[in-house]
């Protein structure tokens, strides 16, 4: 700590930081460009200069940079001091003399850090009248739209794409005043993580194109708290709407997931809610076998005979969808006729995923903490594709050891051209045993390249290496014994070693042998930390409600138990044999499905009831570290389309079991009555009735514009606002606004004087890139068990022969962004990948046609060769942009 | 008692005096150009619309009765696809036309809107839009700004280099 005085205040600060960022976090308005608080100093800009003094006695001073200004004790500084003033502002003049002063176009107009800082700085009118200099665009692809001549060349964009992200393919080309920030030829980024360049540039040279095709400024958004639906960790956003159009979604803070960064396919798949095709009335299937619509109370009268007259009911839930939204389906058909809604291999791997978080519950690290992490091993996942956001987090924890060589060498953390000069090339050690070759490979130590069973093969002598009491595996080779020596020797002289591990290749064998090497590192370490991803935003959620999946309730239906099949947002196509689900769907007499997007089983479906998405519906998701989150309505939609859980209540309302929750507050006490395991979930936001200073809280700016033009054209009379009664957010401008605001409340961020995101979110902060003041939203869920679990027997189930095992792509294999414009054009041809030896000795060229016969069913893609695969594999495309519904891994005989 | 008739005695010299009310409709008075009655959409001096869409006049308006959607042509031309003034609640206060930035927005020294049915003071871009400049002759929000659209490409706008070329390194 170090006591230190800024204009005459004193002030008890960490001596580890820099000036500038104790002087944020204090609540000074003091203007910057190249600093951010995930970047650190440069020094670059010269935008943040403040006056320093050698002690109290000395009135001359000079002026320094903060951000690369230690705070050390004794320092004393002046912010308003008017010749560091003066020097800011003439910074500013010189920045700005080559802006071409499009604000009026430009899509960062009001949330951009440029014009913040230019007011601050009280550079207000423009003396030079010379020549601008001008640049060409490049075409960035669907995402990002770029406009070379606002920029400011404060390489925050490299220093986040090529230092952070470790991207290649964005650059500072061309020399002195001509510096170009682009790619070397058109094309879109290469990156998983290029979107958020739309909120680390300061100004508008990077924007998202998304948002520009159906534009308005961040005053006129209509946003809400929303939590990422696009995989299992569960990153916050800030979904903001106007006029019932989903229009972008932002980063929303939150200190222990996501901070200042999403990927790609959080930020940009959100278009399926603005989907033309959308169910978005009650649908029948008429006599002549077209989906006709029909009105709510009709539909929900016929629907009463069919459930009066149901021989016995089926409810297939859905692990993309909210608790509540199960909850109430599960309440409809009954507990024991609900289903988890996910496929048998899922299922089972997501129940193994569970009794490991529940074995090590204390020692779940967040993302956040992932980045802090010495040493990783990953078993099985390909993380880029699966959980992208962790993939940003691991390329953060490898780079420890340059903090650790900088220690040394006495340069503060902050310092970061330092830090990285120190670093080199020398990185945490990272291990990944993983099918194939990786998006994340160009950072790790050293690639196994196996299939499942010998991944966690290798797993459990990792484990045995580092405990003698830990079983070893059979007959293993001396090759697998020499890299589980090198993985156990990097782990155990690591100070906080990881183990990732997951359910992507449907193996509980790899879950397993993950759990027993974190035994292992448990007896070794006190630090050692376990990360489980898992397929879909509530599959953990999920596999908490039920065990029983959609073999189980095939099961029941094709055996005649039950005859009417109850389907909430999910799609049985993506997640059984299409044949299966066929003759499941044939032997029901009715299928009635909720859902938001149009899917293959609405296409066989005899009632659909249009659900809302994520962003026309309130719910509680539990991400994968057992974190139950809640995320908000974003707009009202236009009835009859409503919450899946509403319907579910009108449904029983309709059958005479009317039911005691009319909104999310009953609903979530009836869960947590019903379901012990969800305890907790009720404190992951304040309830409806909550209230600050008797207001509500504003999805919308103060200034949100048009009110009274907005729908004159429809009437001249003003609609009352809409009252939400599920939430103590309001659909307005109205309400208490300010730093204290409970942070599950949060619907965008901004202050005065500050209105790009991540700048605003500093004041909301308990320091600059910390934890949210009122701490970080969400309850976690699993309780530590201080039981300690015993080694499983390491038996790997070796298979020989020809298997096909699941590839994921960040585009494509969520279902729900696989709807989304913007996605869909990124979305990579399918392909069965496999080795040049299997070619060879499938008699194949790439390019040609492989039929492969998986469960049964055939199916073809076009080969194509990665050498990285091991022999006898082959690579199957899952998802939208592959196949749907195969359960891999599987034996086949190509 | 002659208080009384000092008043009444004012009052008859008044009758005599000129009026300062003129018979409306039937005289007009004179309204100064910047006087700020009903609001017009203008055009460059290309004939081109003026109005970009920044929704800058929309926020600006403290009733909130401005509602302007964006759109882009295919040169990449900002133009609003909606632009509906609600005149039942507008208070012609004129910060829209202050915060215009293409001079776009205009207010005309025209009051006579008065209507019976409150639905006919909602605007529409068509009932807006006319045909000239307005008071701002010359100015052309494109020539000065720097991004590109049609028949204007990057560095032909007024005070701008030609494009720089990336890969010399001549200084």
């Amino acid at each position: 700590m170090a006591t230190i005085k800024i204009d005459g205040k004193q002030f008890e600060v960490d001596d580890t930081d820099n000036l500038l960022k104790v002087a944020l976090s204090k609540g000074f308005d003091l203007p910057y460009f190249c600093w951010h608080p995930e970047l650190h100093s440069v020094g670059a800009c010269r935008q943040c200069a403040v006056k320093q003094y050698k002690n109290e006695d000395d009135t001359e001073g000079q002026i320094v940079m903060a951000c690369m200004t230690p705070a050390s004790d004794g320092g004393c500084f002046s912010i308003a001091d008017q010749e560091a003033s003066d020097f800011r502002a003439q910074v500013i003049e010189w920045l700005m003399i080559n802006h071409p002063h499009d604000c009026p176009v430009c899509e960062e107009g009001g949330e951009c850090h440029l014009q913040d800082m230019t007011l601050m700085t009280g550079h207000t009118r423009r003396r030079y009248r010379g020549p601008k200099r001008t640049h060409r665009n490049q075409d960035l692809g669907p995402f990002i739209n770029h406009e070379m001549n606002r920029c400011i060349a404060c390489y925050r964009c490299v220093r986040y794409y090529r230092d952070y992200a470790d991207g290649d393919d964005l650059r500072v080309l061309g020399s002195h005043s001509n510096v170009y920030f682009g790619r070397e030829a058109d094309g879109a980024f290469n990156s998983e993580f290029s979107g958020n360049l739309v909120e680390v540039c300061p100004t508008g040279v990077f924007t998202d194109k998304t948002l520009g095709a159906h534009y308005n400024r961040k005053w006129d958004m209509q946003n809400a708290p929303g939590i990422c639906t696009h995989c299992s960790l569960g990153c916050n956003t800030s979904p903001g709407s106007r006029q019932g159009i989903l229009k972008r979604i932002q980063n929303r803070y939150h200190g222990e997931i996501n901070h200042y960064f999403l990927c790609d396919r959080g930020r940009f798949g959100a278009g399926f809610v603005n989907r033309e095709d959308r169910p978005r009335q009650p649908l029948v299937r008429a006599d002549n076998g077209v989906l006709e619509p029909q009105d709510m109370d009709v539909i929900l009268s016929s629907l009463k005979s069919v459930l009066a007259e149901a021989k016995g009911l089926v409810g297939i839930g859905s692990p993309r969808a909210s608790l509540e939204d199960n909850f109430a389906l599960r309440h409809l058909v009954g507990a024991n006729n609900f289903y988890n809604g996910m496929s048998g291999p899922e299922s089972h791997a997501s129940l193994a995923a569970l009794a490991l978080l529940q074995e090590h519950a204390g020692r779940l690290p967040t993302l956040r903490d992932v980045e802090s992490c010495d040493a990783v091993f990953v078993l099985g996942e390909d993380v880029t594709q699966f959980a992208p956001r962790l993939a940003l987090s691991l390329r953060q924890a490898v780079r420890n050891e340059h903090h650790v060589l900088a220690e040394a060498a006495n340069i503060p953390k902050w310092h970061a051209r330092a830090v990285r000069d120190e670093g080199q090339h020398f990185y945490s050690p990272l291990f990944m045993a993983v099918p194939a070759a990786t998006r994340l490979d160009d950072v790790a130590t050293e690639l196994f390249h196996l299939r499942p069973a010998r991944i966690a093969e290798l797993g459990f002598a990792v484990a045995a290496m580092l405990d003698d009491t830990a079983p070893m595996p059979a007959n293993i080779d001396d090759e697998t014994r020499a890299h589980a020596e090198t993985i156990a020797t990097a782990l155990r002289k690591a100070k906080k070693p990881l183990v990732v591990a997951g359910t992507s290749l449907g193996s509980e064998a790899v879950l397993t042998a993950a759990g027993n090497v974190m035994r292992a590192l448990e007896s070794v370490h006190d630090d050692a930390g376990l990360f489980v991803t898992l397929n879909e935003a509530n599959s953990l959620g999920m596999a908490m409600m039920s065990d029983r999946d959609v073999d189980h309730a095939f099961e029941a239906i094709t055996s005649r138990r039950a005859d009417t099949l109850v389907v909430m947002q999910n799609d049985l196509y993506e997640r059984a044999q299409h044949g299966k689900v066929d003759a499941a769907i044939k032997a029901a007499k009715n299928l009635i499905v909720l859902d938001h997007s149009m899917t293959a089983t609405i296409a066989k479906a005899d009632y659909v009831l249009p659900a809302g998405s994520f962003a026309e519906a309130d719910g509680t998701l539990v991400n994968n570290e057992g974190r139950a989150q809640r995320f908000f309505q974003v707009f009202i939609p236009e009835a009859p389309l409503q919450e899946g859980w509403r319907w579910c209540a009108d449904l029983n309302s309709a059958i005479g079991k009317p039911v005691d929750w009319l909104g999310m507050d009953d609903l979530i006490d009836a869960i947590e009555a019903a379901c012990p395991q969800f305890v907790g979930i009720k404190s992951a936001a304040p309830s409806t009735s909550f209230r600050k200073a008797g207001m509500r809280f504003p999805r919308s700016p103060h200034r949100y514009s048009g009110r009274t033009a907005l729908y004159a054209n429809v009437d001249v009379r003003e609609k009352r606002p809409e009252v939400d009664v599920d939430s103590a957010l309001s659909y307005s401008m109205e309400g208490y606004h300010g730093t204290d605001q409970p942070p599950a409340l949060m619907a965008y961020a901004w202050t005065p004087g500050w209105d790009s995101n991540q700048a605003a979110i500093t004041r909301f902060q308990d320091e600059v890139g910390g934890h949210l003041k009122g701490g970080d939203p969400g309850t976690r869920l699993l309780k530590v068990d201080p039981n300690v679990p015993e080694y499983a027997p390491a038996e790997p189930k070796l298979v020989q022969g020809w298997q096909a095992i699941p590839r994921y792509h960040i585009f494509g294999s969520e279902s729900q962004s696989a709807k989304a414009p913007a996605i869909q054009e990124r979305m990579p041809r399918a392909w069965f990948t496999l080795n040049e030896a299997g070619a060879k000795a499938l008699g194949l060229a790439a390019a040609d046609t492989l039929r492969l016969t998986i469960d049964g069913e055939i199916h073809a893609l076009p080969v194509t060769i990665d050498p990285s695969l091991p022999d006898k594999t082959i690579g199957v495309p899952v998802g939208a942009h592959g196949l749907m519904g195969v359960r891999l891994p599987a034996a086949v005989s190509p | 008692m002659l208080s009384v008739l000092r008043t009444i005695w004012m009052t008859l010299m008044h009758t005599f005096r000129k009026r300062d009310t003129v018979l409306y409709p039937e005289e007009k008075p004179y309204l100064p150009p910047r006087y700020r009655g009903r609001i017009v959409l203008t055009r460059d001096p290309d004939g081109a619309e003026r109005c970009v869409a920044c929704n800058l006049c929309s926020v600006a308006c403290p009733v909130d009765c401005i509602s302007v959607v964006k759109a882009e042509d295919e040169s990449g031309r900002w133009y609003p696809e909606t632009f509906r003034i609600n005149f039942s609640r507008c208070i012609y206060c004129g910060y829209c036309e202050e915060a215009c930035p293409t001079y776009a927005i205009q207010l005309t020294p025209d009051f006579e809107m008065g209507e019976f049915d409150r639905q006919n003071m909602v605007y529409e871009k068509s009932d807006l839009t006319i045909a000239g400049v307005g008071k701002r002759p010359g100015y052309n929000f494109y020539r000065v700004a720097g991004m590109a659209v049609g028949g204007k490409d990057k560095g032909e706008a007024e005070n701008e280099a030609a494009p720089i070329d990336v890969k010399t390194l001549l200084p």
